[in-house]
């Protein structure tokens, strides 16, 4: 695969021990996670997670299987309740709020395995995703009153003009059930943008796509984060995209840190390469 | 074609719509030139409120895919408050017809504020168990009903909570000119029959664009969402417990309306009429009429209660030919084989199919 060409920013440390790009050094990180954890029963799923995002950072979160990726993000979009720590979002703790309170206070997200409104319409799923930023009452949802007219068409043009970043508007009517697995991952990317996001969470979006299809994808991650000037976290098993897109990485196995920092650092550390290989046998 | 009819979905409302006013309009010419059997003639105002009570049930079964089993619990709230409305107001209000509109209005508010009651803690639950925890509310609703003792005269409105079952009407302390509504476990008795089959085509004209337009709406999509994909739809911002609220209530208060037509098309009335067979009939309707699908309810409330009464000639096999007609219908309407048979020999019969998904 060709090496993946773009502006990576400078990274320098914050005091939370991470880094951020240092463009972002004087804004308030989008995300500050504090000694963040959640017990299953007796086992620490996640234990004393730290990690800060820059305003505009694209952040790589890895792991061996099992290491916890997954359960990070449901901890982030509060679909757990956290046992131990805080999340600023922003600036603004989170604690006590549902997944849908925190995503109108700016975080979005994709699922692992793909959660799309199948009996929906392509267009209809982006209008859902739309649904706090276009918004107007029940009531004159009812009786057709002028403001539903209006809402309606500007979201129909906004689920256009955001289905276009993947060049998908020509599918806006076609069922979303029905659309190839990968046109389905890039909809709820399209679908979680439309709710206007500060920070963008994709769960494994190259999953069950093809070296072609990849790259375009690692443009259109990088295309957006520059046209909504917003942070994207992502986890991810293919290396190639990590490595290629990913400004600050962490390296999550057991449920903890166990490193943090850029591309480069990150491939010649040595707990990373144990956690994936196993440790070399002394001679 | 105007702009707006261009959209699939808005066309085929507009459809419905219209079929709706051409069968009203053809059953008015029967009924004019008296070529409706007796029988069925009496039975055309219920059949509206079963309509309208199959359409409310279709939204939050349907479109919001929750199994709610005590629907005639809201009914049976709608018909009550419905009935002490319109005879409380019989001299203040002389006209029939506004009389009956402020009946079906206090019968929607009341029975939209016994939805939301009821909907806090039993929309915690999903699945069998919101089914089941439905299923109580709507008996509990049947019971308390039972225990009502409300009359009135020119102080007001006096009504006693029949607890011990030793109170009587005269424990109201009506004076001379006043009457009672309501008489417990009796039910209703006296009421002025002012509901009309006019009047059944309009609340089933209104429920059908309450609910059409909802289900088209934000509010609607929404709803739709939250069926689909609960946590999914809970990323995207909407709380899931408003939305299905939302569903709950509207249709509630669309069963309340309902009730009372019904209830002021009878001069007596007893609160075990709604108990729970009603609500299996009215969750009868829509499944039969297909999920989410309005205009199958519609037909199949009209034709589930039309059968019965048809099938009076059977007398003792009446129920069992009953229990074969809808045992026939679901396996016709679900067997892919007779399905690709029908739409081979009917081509255009696919097209309507995706129509008829248009709804949901």
């Amino acid at each position: 695969m060709p090496k993946f060409e773009f502006e990576r920013g400078k990274m320098v440390p914050v005091p939370s021990h991470s880094i951020v790009p240092e463009r972002d050094v004087n804004s308030v990180p989008v995300l500050e996670a504090l000694h963040l954890g959640i017990d299953f029963g007796g086992l620490k799923a996640v234990d004393d997670f730290n990690l800060t995002i820059g305003k505009t950072e694209i952040a790589g979160l890895i792991g061996p299987n099992g290491a916890g990726k997954t359960t990070v993000f449901n901890l982030l979009t509060k679909v757990y309740a956290p046992t131990r720590g805080t999340i600023l979002l922003n600036g603004n703790d989170t604690s006590g709020k549902s997944v849908s309170q925190v995503n109108r206070m700016g975080i979005a997200r994709t699922f692992q395995n793909i959660r799309l409104f199948n009996t929906m319409t392509v267009e209809e799923n982006v209008k859902v995703g739309l649904h706090n930023t276009k918004a107007y009452s029940t009531l004159s949802g009812i009786l057709r009153a002028p403001s539903y007219w209006r809402r309606e068409a500007e979201a129909h043009e906004k689920a256009l003009e955001l289905l276009s970043i993947f060049d998908m508007q020509d599918l806006a009517n076609h069922q979303a059930g029905s659309l190839p697995y990968g046109a389905q991952r890039r909809l709820e990317i399209v679908r979680a943008l439309a709710t206007n996001p500060s920070l963008l969470l994709l769960d494994e979006p190259a999953a069950g796509m093809n070296p072609s299809e990849t790259a375009e994808l690692m443009e259109n991650i990088v295309k957006i984060r520059d046209t909504f000037n917003i942070a994207i976290m992502l986890i991810e098993h293919d290396m190639s995209l990590v490595m290629n897109i990913c400004e600050g990485i962490c390296v999550l196995n057991f449920g903890r840190v166990i490193a943090k920092g850029t591309a480069e650092e990150i491939q010649n550390n040595d707990a990373v390469i144990e956690a994936y290989l196993g440790k070399q046998k002394e001679e | 074609m105007p702009q707006f009819l261009k959209n699939k979905k808005t066309r085929h409302d507009f459809v419905t719509y219209g079929l709706v006013i051409l069968a009203f309009i053809v059953v008015s010419f029967m009924q004019a030139n008296h070529m409706i059997p007796r029988m069925i003639a009496g039975q055309l105002v219920p059949i509206c409120a079963y309509i309208v009570m199959a359409i409310s049930l279709n939204l939050v079964v349907g479109v919001a895919g929750d199994l709610s089993l005590g629907h005639a619990g809201f009914m049976s709230v709608g018909a009550y408050t419905g009935i002490v409305a319109a005879m409380s107001l019989a001299e203040a209000v002389p006209n029939d017809g506004i009389r009956l509109v402020i009946a079906l209005l206090v019968g929607a508010a009341s029975a939209a504020l016994a939805g939301f009651i009821i909907g806090i803690p039993v929309l915690r639950l999903s699945g069998d168990y919101l089914a089941i925890v439905t299923l109580a509310f709507g008996e509990i609703i049947k019971e308390v009903v039972t225990c009502l003792i409300v009359g009135v005269d020119e102080r007001g409105i006096h009504a006693l909570f029949n607890l011990t079952g030793k109170l009587t009407v005269d424990d109201l302390g009506l004076t001379e000119t006043g009457f009672a509504i309501i008489k417990g476990a009796q039910g209703a008795a006296g009421t002025e029959t002012i509901s009309s089959f006019f009047a059944g085509f309009l609340l089933v004209m209104v429920a059908l664009v309450v609910v059409l337009n909802l289900v088209r709406s934000r509010t609607g999509r929404a709803i739709l969402a939250v069926r689909d994909n609960r946590i999914a739809a809970e990323s995207v911002g909407i709380s899931t417990t408003k939305y299905r609220m939302i569903a709950f209530v509207v249709s509630a208060a669309l069963a309340g309306a309902a009730g009372a037509l019904f209830g002021n098309s009878f001069s007596q009335l007893s609160a075990t009429k709604f108990d729970f067979n009603m609500s299996i009939l009215i969750l009868v309707f829509v499944v039969l009429g297909g999920l989410g699908n309005m205009r199958g309810s519609i037909v199949a409330a009209a034709v589930l209660t039309i059968l019965p009464e048809a099938l009076r000639q059977f007398s003792d096999y009446r129920m069992l030919v009953y229990a074969i007609v809808l045992i026939i219908v679901m396996i016709a309407t679900n067997n892919d084989t007779l399905k690709n048979l029908i739409s081979r020999v009917l081509p255009k019969r696919t097209s309507l199919e995706e129509e008829v998904r248009a709804d949901a």
